[in-house]
């Protein structure tokens, strides 16, 4: 429970169905660390501040139901940022979201929810679990609402997390399930949605970067360096590489007769390579550490290539592609019908057939 | 479901007999003690008897105690009120690593306003050694601050030695007794203190109530500021009826104190014992001299706040570190500074009795903490069985 309506609709769901549920928040980050960050008038409106807190105590106590805060603040700084910051500096573009996701909450959370009595998990993903009888596996679908669906970021949960996880919002729209809040009754029925990564105030994640180097006494290694053309030409200097990711047109102060975009960073010789809009374009990607769903591995159905529908950030819509496997058995390459715009070195591509989430691994 | 208390160092409840106090002093004393009509008298004279029966309690003079609004607040005002009323060329205080919050941080309110503070570790018991304290004194020390009974393992200090040392060295002697008073015998004249803190709710009084035994003599000046009351060291209209409630309390547990140390220390015996019969790679945090309701245990492998909630589920109140602002636990500062290593601090749960446990109590949490342990452990990363 966040505190958010998301999370609170489907404890109010699930105590309307009468289950013997427990509510537990986690304690992910420490919003008093890092206080140079800290907006005016102080930490609200994020996930660990003590107003989501409080409100996710008010909606259990409202609902009747028992509601624990748990300390995972440990695992998360060495699971999920500290790869972050780590992801940043190599030039990538990570998505925390999904490192909580696949090593946080539905692995530590998971098992210690189990622990302390409860056999199953329920959160507010916008994302939908089924098991299919025939292949004996449970599968994925998009949430029912597209605009919130969430199955971008839930590609790495393995078989036996879906077996005790339940996303109770799935079949809803966002409009619905702020009805339910009213209608159930709960005190954050017109609490405004949460954006940005919750640990990275106003999503400026490189002033989090650096702040959190100070607080460690860390000195990184150089990061600053020049701004390259495609063609070489040096156009500027830039104050380091993790200010930039690909597809990125703002911060780079550099006057062109046309907009510049990122096209790469190159975290070795500390360049950032920029260009115009169609220099932007792959049409080929390779994703590693693939994680398959829906299907137990490329080819388990059929021989031929497998056609998807390839999503390589969250806001992208999946494109057609077609996914070959390579020697390595946990790398796909993947080619894309039309090429697509700002692929990301970071992020994820994950294979949908339709609604069905097939898999994703990490974008090389 | 039943419910089973084990955490009786947060907080008591309120006996009936207590209730019954005050209730009356709600209904049929509404004055304030400082009027000087009949019904203000009438108050005055029920906080007057409050206090005397406090008083005994501690074995000291009623005049030497000032009602507070806490442990916290009594802290507070010894620490501050003390330091601040006296001599600005010393500046300097002891303390140690394992005092509650409201001791440490008052003293880092000090450091802010520049006087230095030397923390002292304990041993690994959870007891500090005199001479450590005798080390750390300094010519300009003013006051030393070392808590009778540690709130986590219920570690005795040795504070006569330490009083002892403290004078010697030309500072006065500050003990926080909010986990002593009411559990054992307490004599603040035999433990030659010159600021003793107590808490009501720690031994079957309201929230809401302590009080500061500041020694005939002794200078301190007030740390908030009103009228004239509790002679002029604590203004604020007297809290009668929390204060007759603290001194029925008190009646009880000096009347009690013969007898229910010693049943208190038998049933936590046998709950320690049954847990380390029952769960391998468990162990008593600090077992020196303790007081007698008070154990603390870890569980190799597993998290304490896991255990606190699982046997929450089961009925049973127990705790684990220390509650941040959110409700989440941190590790103890208490286990850390006896050096205890970060993962055995956060697989440490602390039991404290009190007056509604009996044996059967105690032996069914003994089965619900074994049913837990093996449940965590099984699901724990680190937790492979010898």
């Amino acid at each position: 429970m966040s505190g958010g309506v998301d999370s609170s609709v489907v404890a109010g769901l699930l105590r309307r169905q009468g289950r013997p549920i427990v509510g537990l928040t986690m304690q992910l980050w420490n919003q008093r660390r890092l206080p140079e960050l800290a907006p005016e008038g102080g930490v609200t409106g994020r996930c660990c501040s003590l107003d989501d807190v409080y409100d996710a105590r008010h909606v259990a106590q409202h609902l009747g139901i028992p509601y624990y805060v748990v300390n995972f603040e440990a695992g998360f700084e060495e699971q999920v940022v500290k790869p972050f910051i780590d992801d940043y500096l190599s030039g990538r573009t990570p998505i925390p979201c999904t490192l909580c996701n696949n090593f946080i909450k539905f692995d530590h959370f998971l098992d210690f929810a189990e622990g302390v009595g409860a056999s199953r998990i329920a959160t507010g993903h916008y994302a939908r679990i089924g098991f299919d009888d025939t292949t004996g596996r449970y599968q994925m679908r998009r949430g029912a609402d597209q605009s919130k669906d969430q199955t971008y970021f839930l590609f790495g949960l393995k078989q036996e997390q879906l077996a005790r996880t339940d996303f109770p919002l799935g079949s809803y729209t966002k409009p619905q399930v702020r009805e339910l809040a009213r209608e159930l009754g709960l005190p954050v029925a017109q609490k405004p949605d949460s954006q940005e990564i919750c640990f990275v105030p106003n999503g400026d994640y490189a002033a989090f970067i650096d702040a959190y180097f100070r607080e460690r006494g860390i000195t990184p290694e150089k990061t600053q360096g020049e701004i390259r053309d495609t063609a070489g030409h040096v156009l500027g200097e830039h104050a380091g590489v993790h200010h930039f990711t690909v597809g990125q047109r703002r911060g780079l102060r550099i006057a062109a007769g046309e907009p510049l975009y990122v096209i790469a960073t190159e975290p070795a010789s500390q360049r950032v390579i920029v260009g115009r809009t169609e220099d932007l374009l792959r049409a080929t990607l390779t994703a590693r550490d693939m994680n398959w769903v829906s299907i137990a591995s490329l080819g388990a159905q059929s021989d031929a290539p497998l056609r998807a529908q390839v999503k390589i950030r969250n806001k992208h819509v999946a494109a057609d592609a077609t996914v070959t496997p390579t020697a390595d058995p946990s790398r796909v390459e993947i080619r894309f019908d039309e090429p697509q715009r700002a692929v990301t070195p970071g992020q994820a591509a994950v294979l949908y057939d339709g609604d069905l989430v097939l898999g994703g691994g990490w974008i090389e | 479901m039943r419910r089973f208390y084990f955490d009786h160092n947060a907080t008591t409840p309120v006996s009936q007999s207590v209730l019954e106090v005050l209730v009356a002093a709600l209904l049929e004393v509404p004055g304030n003690a400082s009027s000087i009509h009949q019904d203000g008298q009438l108050a005055k004279q029920h906080l007057e008897g409050a206090r005397r029966e406090v008083a005994a309690l501690l074995r000291c003079d009623p005049k030497e105690l000032v009602f507070t609004s806490g442990g916290t607040e009594a802290d507070n005002l010894a620490i501050l009120g003390f330091v601040f009323a006296n001599n600005a060329s010393r500046k300097h205080v002891v303390t140690t690593a394992i005092e509650h919050p409201a001791v440490l941080n008052p003293c880092r309110e000090l450091e802010r306003s520049g006087i230095a503070v030397t923390s002292v570790k304990p041993g690994p018991d959870g007891v500090v050694d005199p001479e450590d304290i005798r080390r750390a004194m300094r010519p300009e020390t003013v006051l030393v601050s070392v808590m009778h009974a540690n709130n986590e393992t219920g570690a005795l200090q040795p504070i006569a030695e330490i009083a002892e040392i403290a004078h010697h060295g030309g500072a006065l002697m500050h003990s926080d007794g909010v986990q002593a008073a009411g559990k054992i015998p307490v004599n603040v004249e035999a433990l030659g203190v010159d600021l003793y803190s107590i808490s009501g709710h720690k031994f079957y009084a309201t929230k809401g109530i302590g009080a500061l035994y500041v020694k005939n003599g002794t200078k301190l000046r007030p740390i908030q500021f009103g009228g004239k009351h509790e002679r002029e060291r604590r203004p604020g209209t007297e809290n009668v009826p929390c204060a007759v409630a603290m001194g029925k309390a008190a009646a009880i547990a000096h009347a009690t104190l013969q007898l229910e140390p010693d049943r208190l220390a038998t049933l936590r015996d046998r709950l320690e014992r049954g847990i380390l019969a029952r769960v391998p790679d468990a162990g008593v945090n600090g077992a020196a001299t303790r007081t007698p309701n008070t154990t603390n245990i870890y569980f190799d492998g597993l998290e304490g706040e896991a255990m606190v909630i699982s046997l929450d589920l089961k009925g049973f109140a127990v705790s684990s570190g220390s509650a941040c602002s959110s409700g989440a636990v941190e590790p103890s500062h208490v286990l850390l500074a006896m050096g205890l290593p970060k993962d055995r601090a956060r697989a440490s749960v602390r039991f404290s009795l009190g007056a509604s446990n009996d044996e059967r109590q105690v032996d069914e949490l003994v089965e619900a903490v074994a049913e837990s342990a093996v449940k965590l452990r099984k699901l724990s990363p680190t937790y492979t069985s010898a």
